[in-house]
């Protein structure tokens, strides 16, 4: 199987669909041009020119409604924000009108959008480039929420999003764009609402999404190394929906939950999961559900510091041994 | 760049009474008798829809807010009389008059005020949500000036396929200072998209008035400019005028495939929504003088009066007409059901409500 970056796997999805569907259209600022501020989008414009790939001004609010707008008459626009952290300009957009229309119109309206790129913190750009909304975003009903961690899911789940007839928004990592993983060429999607066992054990369950996938995996090994516990890492993918099954087996099997996620502590995603592992399998729990999240403050610019406010191995691993304890 | 069109100047809007200098252009004089009298039959039913409303309302059988648009039915008649098979409509909250214009039933949009599953959204969207995408009505939107963008973006979609139309997007005068229709605009113009642009020019964003709440104020529409487009005025109490200068802006939208910015000036008769006692920003006399002389629908009636196309029998019985239409639909609203508890879930995600064996995602969607 070929062996691509996340990077190349977004852009192959996107290639895939423009070439399966002619009312795909890719948009946003610098994506077509410049080829991408992250070059997730490179060589699109050559290939398939300035009607399917166009790039927009600094004007989320404007340009995000009008992807929402044309996608109520059936075209189906993938759009780039350059960081998540500016769909903040166009919430009203993002939440009321893309999230809320076909409900508002009892059914008879749908919404068939992409909204992607990075949401992220840990790349030393302060505070209003850091943002990670997915729990703020996938609070809200009619929305979709996805989060992928590798190159092979970055694809399945950016394709399973396009072919979606609802507005899905997918949140990527900086961080993550040069990973590189197991991708094959032909046509498949991950199914939107699945998560992923990324790593089998039987001592302790880790529940996370997105880049925190990437840093439980790196704790799972130091766990396993150094204090000879098993620990089993099941990667959400999928915010909303969610796949409490997988969740909720895994804890049922384990006995104790560690969970971990780039936000904020406060409403995160964990906020949600930890609700529904005490509510559905408080009987099945050894010891008090652990959480690491980033440290809550805005996020800071200093590198060094940086690297501390989100979680990294180590946090995780003492985490862990607490609720092992 | 082309120079932007500049077509009226605000002094030809100061007196709008008496015979429409507009009865002899072309896009009028080619509209039959029994055309000319089925737009004035739709103005009544929009003035008695909405009279009708005020009463429901003040029954407590409609809940949230009640925008009504009596006063000002000359510019949804006016231009939606003039689209087409590809044209397409979005609107902000005064939305029933767009809605009944295009051909939604008197009774679906009264059973939605009242929260009835026969609505024309099952009950879900209330007085400032109407729909009708199979008529090309995309709304009835809650936010001011959100719905700008959407229909920027509606008018790309007509464009990216190929077809000869254009969308119509209407807010008020209150709308012109939100960014999202700044941004509207400049991406209608950048990319020529066929969108007309048209700001209902009450005089009030709701309880401030036009020099209180806008920079400029007198001429909203000159902000086109601003952003290389096509603009005009025009006077919203004399419907062959509105059509007459609209014509222009959809031709431009059709042939050129470029926006313009209608600035229409007109009037509502009762508060910004019923909610609004009307007491604090403007008098009655102000109120009186526009009823009197200016009435959109009183003056259409003049015109065509005095082009023997109405007699007075038929304006009475057009009139009973749309009366008895406007009671029937209350009943039919009163009669309806309500939606059930479990419809509060319903049409959240096309996924959920199109289920079927090749739907892919699965998970928990709706929470407990």
């Amino acid at each position: 199987m070929p062996i691509i970056s996340y990077r190349e796997a977004l852009r192959a999805a996107m290639r895939d669909e423009l070439k399966r569907d002619e009312n795909v259209v890719i948009m946003g600022e610098e994506v077509a041009q410049f080829n991408g501020a992250y070059k997730i989008t490179e060589g699109l414009l050559k290939e398939f020119g300035p009607k399917r790939v166009v790039d927009t001004p600094i004007s989320e609010a404007g340009f995000i409604g009008l992807g929402i707008g044309a996608s109520m008459l059936g075209i189906r626009p993938v759009m780039e924000l350059m960081f998540w952290s500016f769909s903040y300009v166009a919430f009203d957009q993002i939440v009321n009108n893309a999230g809320n229309i076909r409900y508002m119109s009892g059914g008879l309206i749908n919404c068939p959008i992409v909204i992607r790129g990075p949401a992220n913190g840990g790349t030393n750009v302060g505070a209003t480039h850091s943002h990670t909304p997915e729990a703020i975003l996938a609070s809200h009903p009619g929305i979709k929420v996805v989060c992928p961690a590798t190159p092979y899911d970055a694809k399945g789940l950016l394709k399973a999003a396009i072919r979606d007839n609802d507005p899905v928004y997918v949140m990527e990592n900086t961080i993550l764009y040069n990973d590189k993983g197991e991708v094959p060429d032909e046509d498949y999607i991950v199914p939107i609402g699945v998560a992923d066992i990324k790593r089998v054990g039987t001592d302790l369950t880790i529940v996370a999404h997105g880049r925190a996938v990437i840093t439980s995996l790196k704790a799972a090994e130091i766990l396993e190394k150094e204090h000879g516990v098993s620990v089993e890492v099941v990667d959400l993918r999928s915010i909303r929906p969610l796949d409490e099954e997988t969740i909720l087996a895994s804890v049922r099997k384990t006995h104790r939950a560690l969970l971990v996620e780039e936000n904020k502590p406060f409403c995160g995603v964990d906020a949600q999961v930890a609700y529904l592992i005490q509510a559905r399998a408080f009987d099945e729990l050894d010891a008090p559900i652990g959480r690491v999240s980033s440290i809550d403050a805005p996020q800071i610019y200093s590198k060094k510091l940086e690297d501390l406010q989100l979680p990294y191995p180590a946090r995780v691993v003492e985490a862990a041994l607490k609720v092992l304890a | 760049m082309a120079k932007p069109a500049i077509i009226t100047h605000p002094e030809s809007l100061k007196n709008p009474a008496g015979p429409s200098e507009y009865s002899k252009h072309p896009v009028n004089t080619s509209l039959t008798k029994e055309a000319k009298i089925a737009l004035y039959t739709k103005m009544a039913r929009i003035r008695h829809f909405e009279q009708r409303c005020i009463r429901i309302y003040q029954q407590g059988k409609i809940g949230g807010f009640l925008h009504l648009y009596v006063g000002q039915e000359a510019v949804a008649a006016g231009t939606i009389s003039l689209l087409g098979k590809h044209d397409h409509i979005i609107t902000g909250y005064r939305d029933h008059g767009h809605g009944l214009m295009v051909g939604m039933s008197m009774k679906e949009c009264m059973a939605e005020l009242t929260g009835k599953v026969t609505g024309c959204s099952k009950g879900k969207g209330g007085s400032m949500h109407y729909f009708a995408p199979d008529k090309n009505y995309w709304g009835g939107h809650g936010i001011v000036g959100g719905q700008a963008p959407l229909g920027t973006g509606l008018a790309y979609a007509v464009k990216y396929r190929g077809e000869k139309g254009s969308c119509f997007t209407y807010m008020g005068d209150g709308a012109v200072n939100q960014g999202a229709v700044h941004e509207a605009y400049n991406l209608a113009s950048l990319w020529d998209l066929p969108v007309v642009f048209v700001v209902e020019n009450n005089g009030y964003s709701m309880g401030t008035s036009q020099e209180r709440s806008t920079a400029h104020p007198g001429c909203l529409a000159k902000r086109a400019e601003g952003y290389n487009m096509a603009w005009d005025m025009i006077n919203g109490h004399d419907v062959y005028e509105v059509r007459a200068k609209t014509a222009a802006a959809l031709k431009r939208a059709h042939e050129e495939s470029k926006p313009t910015v209608l600035e229409i000036f007109t009037y509502r008769y009762f508060g910004h929504s019923m909610a609004d006692p009307d007491k604090t920003y403007r008098d009655k006399e102000e109120i009186k003088e526009y009823r009197d002389k200016k009435d959109p629908v009183l003056l259409f009636e003049q015109e065509l009066l005095g082009e023997k196309v109405l007699t007075p029998e038929l304006v009475e019985s057009i009139n009973t007409a749309a009366m008895e239409e406007a009671d029937a639909a209350a009943v039919f609203a009163d009669e309806s059901p309500e939606p059930t508890f479990s419809d509060i879930t319903k049409h959240i995600y096309w996924e959920e409500d199109n289920r079927s064996k090749k739907s892919t995602s699965s998970g928990t969607i709706i929470f407990e």
